[in-house]
């Protein structure tokens, strides 16, 4: 039998509290493996995208590790030096934003959008560095032609393409999502989905993907947790959270989708 | 039989159920208590009771698709022994990929994804090579009467006898050593009910475990070895909590 998967990712009792009120986070821990992806669903407000934030290295905790497993050894996040994290983060973390011009560079080309965190990796040959955004560009289903044009002028399903293609070009080992397909229109969603499922498939990366959205949760994640006012209130195998649901609020989350 | 204990395959013991509805006023219903069963190697439990007894809640709990309260349900997956109860989630992926196929009574599948894909799957998943996967599906929905012409097309604007049988195909792709079928026959014609018959009984004599719902007298005197009755000792009971019920409000 294959053996377990490599810890990717380990949260010990992680807080964050804003301005002294009611904690945004409190006291999170869960682990993940290489190709397990994690739904985290709850409300606006739960927690979850702050708890994302602090994973992606953009809000400090006030309490709590967040460790991440490199080449051989494992960091510490948020207990080394922030030269050290700005260096380890790029090559090792990508964060896909709801709002594909928070992820992208709108001034810069779709190739070089790609290219650009390939090259702060050390990439430098020119040609290699075209052949893989082009690669990139077809693997997300946007024309090969539009490489030189500015991601200002693409629909938002395409930008948003074009930031998942950035933040997967480099391989990292640890992908965070937040709402990827949330502000697109339905029948965009959908291909979208399609995309990501596929692509973590295909490249077994670890993916914590937040949502509010049951639907999204089900077809993307291997396991859940549910957050409500900062706490894991419910987690499990995603099919066991959404189709036997224990908690109150869990229960309440499921029994609100509409049925199609 | 001396050798009976080694084929076991599956292993319940004292399992229980019950949900507690929060959003309907705290509500609980039990829906079984205790109960234990083994299934053996090349064996056909039927679970047999009346509607509501708790027969696919039962199957569910086997597939840790629902939680139980309390017991242990052990597999045998690889030469160990996991229990499904206490595993972590990765290890019931791994049971469910490899060790334990569920039929449900309904195909619930990913939007858009063509029949082929969506009965190929579960072998892809294992490491099956397409090409193989994809031959396997072919003659299993060919088996199973579904038009060639539809193999290319999302199963989701299919008849439910059509859906059915895409669901069948798709839980034999995978020789898996324990079965769990839901009605499997429920909207099908006779010659489709015979095809069923087939696949179950093959799997039996390869020596699949296999615990299932048959509500057709005909299919379950072909295909069961014996009946296991649900719902003699669960107490159903229903009770207000309005402490909850404020809770949630």
């Amino acid at each position: 039998m294959k053996a377990r998967a490599r810890e990717i990712l380990r949260v010990e009792r992680l807080s964050k509290t804003f301005g002294g009120r009611v904690p945004a986070c409190s006291a999170v821990s869960f682990s993940l493996r290489q190709g397990e992806v994690l739904g985290i669903v709850g409300e606006s407000g739960s927690g979850k995208s702050t708890l994302l934030r602090c994973l992606a290295g953009r809000i400090q905790p006030d309490e709590g590790k967040v460790l991440i497993a490199s080449d051989d050894h494992i960091i510490d996040l948020w207990t080394m030096d922030e030269a050290s994290r700005e260096q380890f983060l790029p090559t090792t973390v990508s964060l896909i934003h709801q709002n594909p011009r928070d992820g992208l560079r709108l001034d810069i080309s779709a190739g070089g959008n790609i290219a650009e965190p390939l090259m702060a990796a050390g990439g430098r040959h020119y040609g290699s560095l075209r052949t893989t955004a082009l690669e990139w560009l077809q693997k997300v289903d946007i024309e090969k032609r539009r490489i030189d044009d500015l991601p200002e002028i693409f629909s938002g399903g395409m930008q948003q393409r074009l930031q998942i293609a950035r933040g997967l070009a480099t391989h990292p080992r640890l992908v965070l999502m937040d709402e990827p397909t949330g502000g697109l229109d339905v029948s965009v969603q959908a291909k979208l989905l399609d995309l990501l499922r596929s692509l973590v498939r295909e490249l077994g990366i670890a993916v914590v993907v937040v949502t509010h959205d049951i639907g999204v949760a089900r077809l993307l994640a291997d396991r859940l947790m549910v957050m409500q006012r900062g706490r894991v209130i419910e987690e499990g195998l995603t099919d066991q959270v959404l189709d036997d649901p224990h908690h109150a609020y869990t229960q309440l989350l499921v029994s609100s989708v509409l049925q199609g | 039989m001396k050798d009976t204990i080694m084929t076991i395959l599956v292993s319940v013991d004292g399992l229980s159920k019950a949900f507690t509805l929060h959003t309907q006023g705290g509500a609980e219903i039990e829906v079984f208590k205790d109960v234990s069963l083994e299934v053996l190697a090349g064996e056909c439990v039927c679970l047999h009771g009346p509607s509501g007894a708790g027969k696919s809640t039962l199957l569910r709990s086997l597939y840790a698709n629902y939680k139980p309260d309390a017991g242990q349900i052990i597999v045998q997956h690889g030469g160990e022994s996991i229990d499904l109860v206490s595993a972590e989630p990765w290890e019931v992926l791994e049971v469910r990929r490899h060790t334990m196929g569920y039929v449900s009574q309904f195909l619930r599948v990913i939007p858009r994804v063509v029949t082929i894909d969506v009965v190929a799957e579960p072998a892809i998943a294992i490491g099956i090579p397409a090409d193989e996967a994809h031959a396997k599906a072919k003659a299993l929905l060919a088996r199973l009467s579904i038009p060639e012409r539809l193999w290319s097309l999302a199963p989701a604007t299919f008849s439910g006898g059509e859906q059915q049988r895409v669901n069948i195909a798709r839980g034999f792709m995978v020789n898996y050593p324990v079965l769990l079928l839901d009605e499997p026959t429920a909207s099908l014609d006779s010659a489709n009910r015979r095809s069923v018959v087939e696949l179950i009984n093959e799997a039996k004599a390869r020596g699949t475990a296999i615990v299932g719902i048959f509500h057709d007298e005909e299919v379950r005197e072909a295909v069961a070895d014996r009946l296991f009755e649900v719902g003699h000792s669960s107490v159903r009971k229903s009770r207000r909590r309005t402490a909850t019920a404020e809770a949630v409000a």
